[in-house]
């Protein structure tokens, strides 16, 4: 497994207090973790600075709410280490 | 400072928009209906008040560094610390720095100070929303209120 999955999934565990073996790649961070909107932030945030790159939450939240692109799209943990790992390449492009 | 309206800003004496930092002052009214009951016969700053002082003064910084355009809430308060008591008429040095811009919130490092001296600090978190109907005119009264216009 990625290393970014590793970091992904110990910054889940730590901040939302799940235990790490639950945390799969094919996992749903609402709908199999119940991980709540105050909590992503919080996930986010260490994701952040873990990273040094900046989640686009506004904008991801815009696509799904508007039915441009599904939530799995976003919150299974593979599509989004996905997603970090082409936010971190374009950061250091 | 007006406790009970939770009017916890007097005055911003300097928003550097470098730095992403503000610095304001307070001060305690010698009387409140909040030492009242906090504690009858040994008035104290609730400790939940000067968090709310430090989440202003951090807001302020956020409406500041963003234009007014959006509006911050309080949603996490990290590693509070409240070192000493704070009784009534005692003048609060604020400051607090912009940690990180996320995207949808923001977080911040806020302390207050009396004559130097550390009173208390914490680690804050914000969401930034778009401003609910009619409260951006409010804010900006407020903030012109306080010398947040001027210093920005």
């Amino acid at each position: 497994m990625s290393s970014t999955f590793e970091t992904v999934a110990g910054i889940i565990s730590d901040t939302a207090d799940i235990p790490r073996d639950q945390i799969t790649p094919e996992s749903h961070a609402i709908d199999d973790l119940g991980i709540d909107s105050l909590a992503f932030l919080d996930i986010a945030f260490a994701i952040d600075k873990a990273f040094g790159i900046k989640l686009p939450l506004e904008q991801w939240t815009q696509e799904v709410n508007e039915g441009k692109a599904p939530a799995e799209e976003y919150f299974v943990l593979k599509n989004l280490v996905a997603r970090i790992d082409a936010l971190i390449a374009a950061k250091n492009a | 400072m007006r406790l009970e309206y939770f009017e916890m800003i007097d005055r911003v004496v300097g928003l550097d928009r470098d730095a992403k930092r503000i610095e304001a002052r307070s001060t305690v009214p010698t009387e409140s209906p909040v030492f009242e009951g906090h504690f009858p016969g040994h008035p104290l700053v609730p400790g939940v008040l000067l968090t709310e002082t430090m989440a202003q003064a951090s807001g302020y910084l956020v409406l500041g560094l963003m234009d007014f355009s959006h509006m911050p809430f309080l949603m996490a308060v990290d590693k509070a610390r409240f070192r000493t008591f704070v009784g009534p008429g005692t003048v609060l040095a604020i400051t607090a720095t912009l940690e990180h811009e996320g995207s949808g919130y923001a977080v911040t490092k806020a302390r207050i100070a009396v004559e130097g001296k550390p009173i208390c600090d914490a680690e804050l978190r914000f969401r930034i929303m778009p401003f609910p109907a009619d409260l951006s005119e409010q804010m900006r009264g407020q903030a012109r209120r306080i010398g947040l216009l001027e210093a920005a």
